[in-house]
């Protein structure tokens, strides 16, 4: 995010403008959709076990919410008040759908282990709220932008406390071993897998200690007395 | 705009048309998709056939490896007798399935049996379906060549909780079958039940369940009973007991020794 957005000034605003720039790093930090917003929770607590499970769970999150944000803001002015929340929901229902089947067909052994999870992609709270908030009321660019930061700010997130959860639970990180074999109680050493790190409660702990450190050091996020 | 965009019948319209262009598509890529994805199942089958003769391969290594052990693949029917068919590309869920709903008669059904044989070991792969709590189970137990010891075994479901039924997945339940024999010594058919408390676990026809997953024990133990019923019966016309020495064997030798003699 440096100087390459120093686009040919047209009347119009610029590709990478610096409010086009801040739809991208806000999700980043000061407003990010998990710690901040407190969305998505759910498949943060559930995905976290392996880096593997949360990097697929992420970009599955990142294609739905980037696509749907365009083809809903491209939409925007044809959808019926009425039933506009219906028509979010069939966007993203079939791009969920669409995630799923693709997974299935290239990556098997991940769709096993994430499969349901993909198809709770639809109820993730990011994406209708990034759709009715956004996306019904701002032109298709914006939206995308809009969308990849919030995919983002949620992906670091999840591969952050997958990191942590992985490396102590089971001693490697993306199936590869990081604590060596000799070191566990099994061969010998002293080492034991914290059986903690593997269940769901200490994904939401470490999702709390990541919020406190954010708002220890963003001044932004605290509040005033 | 030179239309209401919130009229009633903009609404229906639009509702209309969004369904379908969505239904379309993924109609379409589903179809596009089809091949990879039967292809992932298919090679999945033969993994799981694999690990039930103790053979842990990679997804992607599975056929050559199925190739390599599995020296043939026969069906039979309900009564053991062999039958025609594809074995390998029986859908035995659907087939259970047709059978719980009424559709499918039993003595219609079919069962495949996959000969293996791994260093040297003559093994019977036999698959079998049930139910558990959420939904269907499924596992291969594969037999030794006396017909009645369990070899490997591994199981599989669709949904069960994690934790407590899905553990007939891991290696806790299923390193309790080798070992285990689906007859008594004098051939009567025993099967192999799970038990509830972990007490029984000195039965050679049974193992332990798992705690906090009754319902799908319960299933994995009716699954047992009912499928190695018909195995048993099969097993029984193929392996023959150990028969007494007879009167053909002699037979030849001395034609041998006749043929030996000088003209």
């Amino acid at each position: 995010m440096s100087t390459e957005t120093a686009a040919p000034a047209k009347p119009a605003e610029g590709l990478f403008s610096k409010k086009n720039r801040k739809l991208i790093t806000d999700p980043l930090n000061d407003n990010n959709p998990i710690t901040v917003q407190v969305l998505g929770i759910c498949s943060a607590l559930a995905i976290t076990v392996k880096v593997q499970n949360a990097v697929v769970m992420s970009l599955s999150v990142l294609a739905v919410v980037v696509v749907g944000n365009m083809v809903i803001s491209a939409l925007r002015n044809l959808i019926p008040g009425r039933i506009r929340i219906i028509a979010q929901l069939v966007i993203a229902a079939g791009l969920v759908t669409l995630v799923d089947i693709v997974l299935k067909a290239y990556v098997y052994d991940v769709s096993k282990q994430v499969g349901v999870y993909v198809g709770l992609i639809i109820t993730n709270c990011i994406l209708m709220g990034r759709y009715e908030a956004f996306a019904m009321g701002n032109k298709v660019w914006p939206s995308a932008l809009d969308g990849l930061g919030n995919s983002l700010g949620y992906a670091w997130l999840l591969v952050v406390v997958a990191f942590f959860r992985e490396l102590f639970g089971n001693g490697s990180i993306m199936g590869l071993r990081i604590i060596p074999n000799e070191w566990y109680a099994t061969a010998g050493g002293g080492y034991f897998n914290n059986n903690m790190m593997i269940l769901p409660p200490m994904a939401l702990v470490l999702v709390g200690i990541i919020i406190w450190i954010q708002r220890a050091r963003n001044t932004k996020l605290i509040e005033q007395a | 705009m030179a239309f209401d965009k919130n009229s009633n019948s903009f609404t229906f319209i639009f509702a209309t048309v969004m369904v379908v262009v969505v239904g379309t598509l993924l109609a379409v890529t589903f179809l596009a998709l089809k091949p990879e994805y039967d292809e992932n199942v298919r090679r999945e089958k033969m993994q799981n056939i694999l690990a039930s003769v103790n053979v842990k391969v990679e997804r992607d290594a599975a056929p050559a490896k199925y190739d390599e052990l599995i020296k043939e693949t026969l069906l039979v029917d309900a009564n053991g007798k062999p039958a025609d068919g594809d074995a390998f590309g029986l859908d035995v869920l659907k087939q259970y399935k047709d059978w719980k709903a009424g559709v499918g008669k039993a003595e219609d059904m079919k069962f495949p049996v996959y000969k293996a044989t791994v260093e040297g070991k003559e093994l019977f792969v036999l698959p079998m379906v049930g139910t558990g709590l959420w939904g269907p189970v499924w596992g291969y137990v594969s037999v030794q060549n006396d017909g009645r010891t369990i070899f490997g075994s591994t199981f599989d479901h669709k949904g069960e909780t994690p934790g407590l039924g899905a553990e007939i997945a891991t290696p806790i339940f299923i390193d309790q079958f080798p070992g285990k024999t689906i007859t008594e010594e004098d051939g009567s058919y025993t099967g192999i039940k799970v038990y509830k408390g972990g007490s029984q676990t000195t039965d050679p026809h049974g193992v332990d369940g798992i705690s906090g997953g009754t319902i799908t024990s319960d299933g994995v133990s009716e699954m047992l009973q009912r499928t190695l019923a018909t195995y048993d019966k099969y097993l029984k016309s193929v392996v023959a007991p150990p028969a007494p020495p007879v009167a053909e064997p002699l037979a030849t030798d001395s034609t041998t020794i006749l043929s030996a003699l000088p003209q």
